[in-house]
């Protein structure tokens, strides 16, 4: 036992906890400061003022960090350990991928279409999962990423089978060449910035989604399912639409993932993914809304650094994961959290 | 017959993983690392011990036992303070050690491919019902059945197996009379990491020995227990002959969807019987 002041940061622990809470809520001066809007434009600086590397690290953790996000609507707001979210990652590679290279339509269509592919399929997958309890609900998401990686991996007339779905062509974006100072930049480049854009669209959306009354909601459920049965809420119906709005979102990060790295392979589906995307979540703090993008940031930067230095990759996460689970189960942002409270204290004292 | 042989390794590999589910309600994805680590202690042990007559025996139980230890420190000194928790923190505990273990392996033997030639004693094969089997394979199908055997023996027909079951069905309750939850505990997890240690041992003559199969093993032995049942010996058992069959006739009807149809089942029972053909609800 690493001891109950760490523990407090546990949904188990604070039933009342809200579904994303804010770090130093009561700081006047600090939640006065735009944040979100500063990051984004942060986010849409970096092509001007990064090299082509940081873009491509940045458009990485922009990704990754609306597919952590999507997780954690069932994770932390909803309280469902899914293990296979990276099945609706996949199909919405696959489908956007598919459709843009196979069958040459523009992204302004496979786009939506991979969030639609990915959102069907949840709603199929998920009609099954939310009647199971938690360890049997982990297995059977297992089981259906596990289906929908042994189609792309043998499929080879659609999927490409095990060589996947190389050169996956870059959206047509010549409208934004009549726009002055994106016109000199790269299609990788503009490419990028419709990343960031469509990203801060997305996370805004589930930022809505959470704060909303049915996000309340979801997170009555994952405190209590039985109380929350017994006021008249549909729980099974709710946990599904959070599982079908969170296979949408986790879809869309799919698509964008497969144009940016030039290809969909059957190895994106693999189930050590959706262990990886789980881990970036948590290590920023499912507690939180901003937990698992901050997750992606450290997860993708520390990765490159650690990279540079050693192949033990793997070894480091699993022993970051290790200091986690026993001595920061509440993540960065639960530290940090932890630590403005502590700091407050002391100066009201 | 090609799928009995399968079902067999998959078996001694899976009963372990039903094991500590059954009792402890955690699933150990780290049960594939240790499968793995047995490979390599064997094929080290092989090394050691000379490539002659007792040779590999003697470095399968070594592997074995290395890998009992291992797990009785693995359990002794994290997963004991993660009981309590949520689900969550166990499954992604068992990960990190998944993680951590696969690249301790990397370190120590490298990422070549590496095998173990076939003990002299079972060199050479047999014909049974027209087909010819090596004598390996078959020695593998005798050992299976007789590993199931003797585990529900000593689960239903022993004071040992008695307290174990009690801890399956209330660990409370088994606390409050006076057993030591906590030993039986440590002495599951041992038992389970000591039986995936040997079959990572008794697999590497058929086998070549490589980085990823932790990860490759552990979801196959998933769907033998999620079939079968966790928890549930004879369960496990079946499950693995049912694996093994839907995998080799899967080859034959359709070949490429084999792997589909083995996920695609599980999943079907999982919907209809969560808790598997032969386990009981939880």
């Amino acid at each position: 036992m690493t001891g109950d002041t760490t523990t407090a940061a546990t949904p188990t622990a604070t039933p009342a906890a809200p579904a994303g809470r804010v770090i130093g809520s009561g700081s006047s001066v600090l939640s006065r400061i735009p944040w979100t809007l500063i990051i984004f434009l942060a986010a849409c600086a970096v092509p001007w003022i990064g090299t082509r590397y940081n873009t491509f690290l940045a458009e990485q953790i922009a990704i990754d960090a609306l597919f952590a996000v999507s997780l954690n609507l069932l994770l932390g707001t909803t309280g469902l350990v899914s293990f296979g979210h990276v099945a609706y990652f996949g199909v919405g590679a696959y489908v956007c991928g598919i459709l843009m290279k196979t069958y040459e339509l523009p992204f302004i269509i496979a786009f939506p279409a991979a969030g639609l592919g990915s959102a069907l399929f949840a709603l199929v997958s998920g009609y099954f999962c939310v009647r199971l309890i938690k360890l049997y609900f982990a297995m059977l998401t297992l089981a259906f990423s596990q289906i929908v990686w042994a189609i792309a991996y043998k499929w080879n007339d659609v999927t490409g089978g095990d060589q996947g779905l190389p050169e996956i062509p870059f959206p047509n974006l010549d409208w934004m060449n009549s726009i002055p100072f994106l016109s000199d930049l790269k299609t990788a480049e503009q490419f990028y910035l419709l990343t960031v854009f469509l990203i801060a669209v997305s996370l805004a959306v589930l930022h809505r989604i959470v704060r909303s009354p049915f996000g309340r909601i979801l997170t009555t459920i994952r405190d209590n399912p039985e109380r929350a049965a017994f006021i008249g809420v549909n729980v099974r119906l709710y946990q599904l639409t959070a599982f079908i709005v969170a296979g949408a979102f986790a879809g869309l990060a799919g698509a964008l993932y497969g144009i940016f790295s030039r290809g969909v392979f059957a190895d994106y589906v693999f189930w050590s993914k959706s262990a990886e995307v789980m881990i970036m979540t948590i290590l920023g703090g499912m507690d939180y809304f901003w937990g698992p993008p901050v997750g992606a940031l450290v997860l993708v930067w520390l990765n490159q650094a650690i990279t540079d230095y050693t192949e033990y990759w793997p070894f480091v996460l699993g022993t970051i994961l290790l200091v986690l689970l026993f001595g920061f189960p509440g993540g960065i942002l639960g530290g940090i959290d932890a630590l403005w409270t502590r700091v407050r204290g002391m100066r009201r004292a | 017959m090609g799928g009995l042989t399968t079902a067999m390794f998959l078996f001694l590999i899976a009963s372990g993983l039903s094991l500590v589910f059954g009792i402890m309600r955690v699933i150990n994805f780290a049960h594939g690392s240790f499968y793995m680590l047995g490979a390599y202690l064997a094929w080290q042990g092989v090394q050691w011990f000379h490539p002659t007559g007792i040779g590999f025996w003697a470095a399968s139980l070594f592997a074995a036992c290395v890998v009992g230890v291992l797990g009785a420190v693995v359990e002794r000194l994290f997963f004991r303070s993660l009981y309590g928790r949520e689900e969550l923190y166990q499954l992604l505990f068992t990960y990190a050690l998944v993680l951590i273990l696969g690249d301790v392996a990397k370190f120590l033997w490298g990422t070549d491919q590496l095998s173990v030639s076939t003990p002299p004693v079972l060199v050479g094969s047999v014909q049974i019902f027209g087909s010819t089997q090596p004598l390996y394979n078959l020695f593998i199908m005798i050992l299976g059945p007789l590993i199931a055997f003797g585990g529900w023996l000593v689960l239903n027909r022993s004071g040992v197996g008695r307290m174990v079951r009690a801890a399956q069905m209330d660990r409370e309750m088994l606390d409050a009379l006076g057993a030591n939850v906590g030993t039986i505990y440590t002495g599951m997890f041992v038992f389970s990491s000591f039986l995936a240690g040997l079959s990572g041992a008794l697999v590497t003559p058929i086998q070549s020995i490589v980085p990823g199969m932790d990860v490759l093993i552990i979801v196959q032995a998933f769907i033998v227990v999620v079939i079968g049942g966790m928890g549930s010996f004879w369960g496990t058992f079946w499950g693995s002959v049912i694996y093994g069959e839907v995998l080799s006739f899967g080859i034959l009807i359709f070949p490429g969807f084999s792997l589909f149809s083995v996920f695609a089942l599980m999943a079907v029972i999982l919907i209809v019987r969560p808790w598997g053909l032969f386990g009981r609800p939880l």
